[in-house]
């Protein structure tokens, strides 16, 4: 039995194209079309994957006949997009792509997730037999090692996340905290959501505009503060994000400090993603005041970037070691003669049928 | 037999700086049970080694300032195993061994193992006081350890600069929470430690006297500015960090005059 793996990814497609291929099939209809043993259809915003197990040679336009049956322009046209990962190189690619080694954005988890609801599906169509589970049980379990021995997947990289990750490491539990976000932009309602997804209950919205700011306020379960009462809310919030069209700065030391020694164990977190900047940058010398505007937002991005590529080199280690392991455990298992017993009654595998 | 459990027991403690060190300098630094387990161990054999000299000397083993430096690393090693994990603090190790390590290397390697030709007074009360005391001198210095852990995230923070160490260090609150009530453990244990030492009978040189308030005041105006939000966090951190090492250069001296008042 052969394991492969046919499909294209955002090496070598752009978001246009990998979008016409999403849900144009099913594992079920490859199985079928293509005559394999077993097969998985890996979908994800980046890549659309097909990992299949033969014993004869499939060829890859049977793989692609089958993905591009629902694409409206010329099939032929995408031939050159696909890649072909055959036996150990296939082995190592979906490890590498479990791990999110292969992702857009290094060490990202969201793909393991993904993985593992793909395999889910097959697995209950009856499209995965004994091969692919054991490839996918294997990919899980060298995902995991690489997650917890190395730091690939360590830090933020999205405003929201990165913002969401600096003050879980100054406030610890977000659940008590309140919130302001002060001029009702797209980016500061993404930020917004991300701290509501760690726990924040408390936002308070505040914009020029009283309806642009009500808006908010009922898309992310917050309450509006009128704009002319938003200074006097630095006494009591912990967080403030800031994104107004000002052309001059709204928040000085000048302004903060009498207000700071109201509050001097608690500290305060701004998050200023207006351009020009809302906030003083001399904000930050104050005690307690920790100010990240969107350079230093992003140079946190690619600090956490960077130390993900650093760990590249161990992940790879630990993905070589799981695919040697893999590999040798497969060939002594082709030696013995006793088949596979099968994994569901309603597997609809040619062996099976 | 009492100094090679005290070497082991070094060991231990060594091995837990020397993995942080080796996990720093490959760019990654994670909490794991090494430092954990590598301090119990080493908490295990200092254990043994003062319960050897306890039974030698059939009393508290706290007659010079060898015994003293070794129980106030004990003392250190107690509390971090009790606080660590109950405050998620797990880091705290990587902190608390090269304390420890300091401590004990030191010991072992200056002249400070004298046994007395005269028997220092010994009694409950003494003892009771001398063990209390150490006791506290450890809570205040795992407050100078989560001192420097706060004020390495904060510089963290302020700076936007983030190492691999930031990741595992905990939240600020949390560390000045951890502060907190370390300084108020050991500031209650110390008062403990002080009232007893009067009731030990034994006359007491002024200057051991003037040193021990002076200790007490220390803290007793740390928390008292804390409690009145005087001081920020950040310069509370800073001042258990400065107090520990004002505390420890007092308790050499008043170890110091305590083996000079009893030569004979």
């Amino acid at each position: 039995m052969n394991v492969f793996c046919i499909g294209l990814s955002h090496h070598t497609a752009n978001v246009t194209t990998l979008e016409q291929f999403a849900g144009s099939t099913t594992a079920e209809l490859i199985l079928r079309e293509s005559g394999c043993a077993e097969a998985l259809l890996l979908t994800t915003c980046n890549r659309v994957e097909v990992y299949a197990v033969s014993g004869r040679r499939i060829s890859t336009d049977q793989i692609t006949h089958s993905l591009t049956g629902n694409v409206r322009s010329d099939p032929h046209g995408y031939a050159s997009l696909f890649y072909r990962y055959e036996a150990d190189n296939c082995v190592r690619h979906l490890f590498r792509v479990a791990s999110g080694l292969d992702s857009m954005v290094v060490g990202e988890s969201e793909i393991l997730g993904q993985a593992k609801r793909a395999y889910e599906l097959a697995r209950t169509s009856g499209a995965v037999g004994p091969v692919l589970h054991r490839l996918f049980q294997r990919a899980f379990r060298a995902a995991k090692q690489v997650r917890t021995h190395t730091e690939i997947s360590r830090g933020a990289v999205s405003v929201g996340s990165v913002a969401a990750d600096l003050a879980q490491k100054i406030f610890g539990r977000l659940n008590d905290c309140t919130v302001l976000v002060l001029g009702a932009g797209e980016t500061s309602e993404r930020t917004a959501r991300a701290l509501i997804s760690r726990g924040v209950t408390d936002l308070r919205v505040s914009n020029r505009s009283f309806d642009r700011a009500d808006e908010l306020a009922r898309a992310v379960g917050g309450r509006v503060v009128p704009f002319e009462e938003w200074s006097a809310q630095c006494r009591d919030i912990d967080i403030l994000i800031t994104s107004t069209s000002s052309e001059t700065p709204l928040l000085t030391p000048e302004k903060l400090a009498p207000m700071l020694r109201e509050r001097l164990d608690r500290p305060l977190f701004i998050i200023d993603i207006a351009v020009p900047r809302d906030v003083d940058p001399t904000v930050n010398q104050l005690e307690g005041v920790y100010l990240y505007d969107i350079d230093s937002i992003r140079s946190v991005a690619e600090q956490s970037l960077a130390l993900r590529r650093q760990q590249i080199a161990a992940a790879e280690a630990i993905i070589a070691e799981h695919v040697a392991d893999f590999v040798e455990a497969s060939s002594s298992r082709a030696l013995q003669t006793s088949e596979d017993p099968p994994l569901g009654e309603n597997s609809l595998r040619p062996s099976a049928l | 037999v009492d100094r090679y459990l005290l070497i082991l027991s070094t060991i231990c403690f060594l091995a837990a700086v020397v993995h942080t060190a080796m996990e720093l300098r490959g760019g990654v630094f994670r909490p794991r049970r090494f430092n954990f387990f590598a301090v119990a161990l080493g908490f295990v054999f200092q254990t043994a080694f003062l319960s050897v000299r306890g039974h030698a000397l059939g009393r508290c083993p706290l007659t010079n300032l060898f015994e003293v430096f070794i129980f106030l690393a004990w003392s250190v090693a107690a509390i971090y195993l009790l606080v660590g994990p109950a405050y998620r603090l797990s880091l705290m190790g990587a902190f608390t061994a090269p304390l420890v390590v300091l401590l004990q290397g030191f010991a072992l390697i200056a002249p400070i193992d004298v046994r007395h030709p005269v028997k220092l007074p010994a009694g409950p009360w003494v003892e009771f006081h001398a063990s209390v005391s150490l006791v506290a001198y450890g809570a205040f210095a795992l407050a100078c350890i989560a001192g420097i852990m706060y004020l390495v995230q904060e510089r963290q923070l302020k700076t936007h600069q983030l190492h691999s160490i930031f990741y595992h260090l905990p939240p600020l609150t949390d560390l000045f929470a951890a502060i907190t009530r370390l300084l108020w453990w050991g500031f209650a244990l110390y008062t403990l430690g002080m009232v007893s030492g009067f009731f030990t009978g034994q006359p007491l040189p002024h200057l051991q006297i003037v040193a021990a308030i002076g200790v007490w005041l220390l803290y007793a105006a740390i928390l008292q500015a804390r409690h009145l939000r005087w001081l920020g966090p950040r310069r509370v951190a800073a001042l258990c960090i400065i107090g520990f090492s004002a505390a420890l250069t007092l308790l050499w001296g008043i170890t110091f005059t305590a083996e000079l008042n009893a030569m004979p």
